[in-house]
């Protein structure tokens, strides 16, 4: 994260839903999952990974993608939960899912905890200095990388960057929610997750 | 203990069609086995912890998959793994490498002996200790209980060293 962040991550997410298609499964987690849910009713392959063991958002969508290799699927990540997992990057890499797109959406914070600097950010590091998450991608191996400061350039870019060859990295320069809450699970666990994998099995590809 | 051709085989005869998979010295042999079967994918993560939550997106998937760690590696899964098994309760099997139980000089006062089924139990992970060739069968049939009663489950391969 190179610069001050001016995109607001539900605007960031309504364009993404304006590019979902029949059909596409939508992983989202932490402060995506909050926002994703407050911006409507569910679809069925939506998949609220709430609860999470946070970081690994998009090693599960890599599971699905490789499961389901004729559907994509999107991963919604935060920077901080990236971090978490960062392998994740190369074993997607390995992998090499055409089917995957990954978007990680960079506040620079721990949003849910109290916006604490994580430690990727500039904030978080004596030389001021910001971790890049779009060139960490490239370095393991990602060919389809993009990253987008402002709205307006991440609206226009979408359809090709989404249509890119997979997998695609898209990292996204958000601004923190001030004193956002961490999501609240929409249901039992359960029942969400045989009707999920119901979901995937009626519409397999 | 088990050759890679006769792991293969047990996992294809039980209807695996992705191992995913942190080697270890014993294990790890079998991998190049897995990799060449036509009807199963290695997946090779970074870290024990991703292999879990990529096994529950294959299983949401349709697919079904199979954990294949070192004990290390679950001790390193702890938060992936309670997640899945036990938020989501999804019956993710494992094979878990149990270093040092067959011979501990190489690493004398392995804790591994220590805290590996303290860990599993801790998990709620039922589990077969396997310490013999001749046990294959108990690998199949515990499998098809856990698959029976839709519950995780796991066997641990007793392991001569690091």
């Amino acid at each position: 994260m190179s610069g001050h962040a001016a995109m607001d991550p539900g605007g960031a997410l309504a364009v993404l839903r304006e590019h979902r298609a029949s059909g596409d499964v939508v992983v989202t987690s932490m402060g995506s999952a909050r926002e994703w849910m407050a911006m409507g009713p569910l679809d069925p392959l939506d998949f609220v990974f709430v609860p999470s063991s946070m970081g690994q958002a998009p090693s599960l969508a890599l599971g699905i993608a490789l499961a389901q290799p004729a559907r994509r699927v999107f991963a919604c990540n935060g920077d901080g939960s990236m971090l978490m997992n960062l392998g994740a990057l190369v074993t997607i890499s390995a992998e090499s899912p055409r089917n995957l797109v990954l978007i990680v959406f960079e506040n620079g914070v721990y949003e849910v905890t109290g916006a604490q600097p994580t430690p990727g950010s500039a904030l978080g590091r004596p030389d001021r200095r910001g971790v890049d998450f779009a060139e960490i991608a490239r370095a393991c191996g990602w060919t389809s990388v993009f990253r987008y400061r402002e709205l307006e350039e991440w609206r226009n870019a979408a359809s090709e960057s989404i249509g890119a060859a997979g997998p695609v990295f898209i990292a996204l320069e958000v601004a923190p929610v001030p004193g956002a809450v961490g999501p609240r699970s929409p249901g039992p666990t359960v029942e969400r997750a045989r009707k999920f994998r119901e979901a995937l099995r009626q519409t397999n590809r | 203990m088990f050759s890679g051709e006769q792991i293969a085989a047990l996992f294809a005869e039980l209807g695996v069609t992705h191992v995913v998979t942190v080697p270890d010295s014993t294990i790890g042999k079998w991998g190049a086995a897995i990799a060449r079967a036509s009807d199963m994918h290695l997946v090779r993560v970074c870290r024990e912890g991703e292999a879990w939550a990529v096994a529950a997106g294959l299983h949401f998937g349709g697919a079904r998959p199979l954990v294949l760690i070192q004990c290390t590696g679950l001790f390193e899964s702890g938060d992936s793994l309670r997640n899945v098994l036990h938020d989501w309760k999804l019956p993710i099997f494992s094979v878990i490498g149990y270093r040092s139980f067959l011979n501990q000089e190489t690493l004398p006062g392995d804790s591994c002996l220590v805290f590996t089924e303290p860990v599993l139990d801790a998990w709620k992970i039922e589990y077969k200790l396997i310490t013999s060739d001749s046990q294959i069968g108990t690998i199949r049939e515990h499998y098809l209980a856990c698959l029976a009663a839709g519950k995780p489950g796991a066997v641990l391969i007793a392991e001569g060293k690091a």
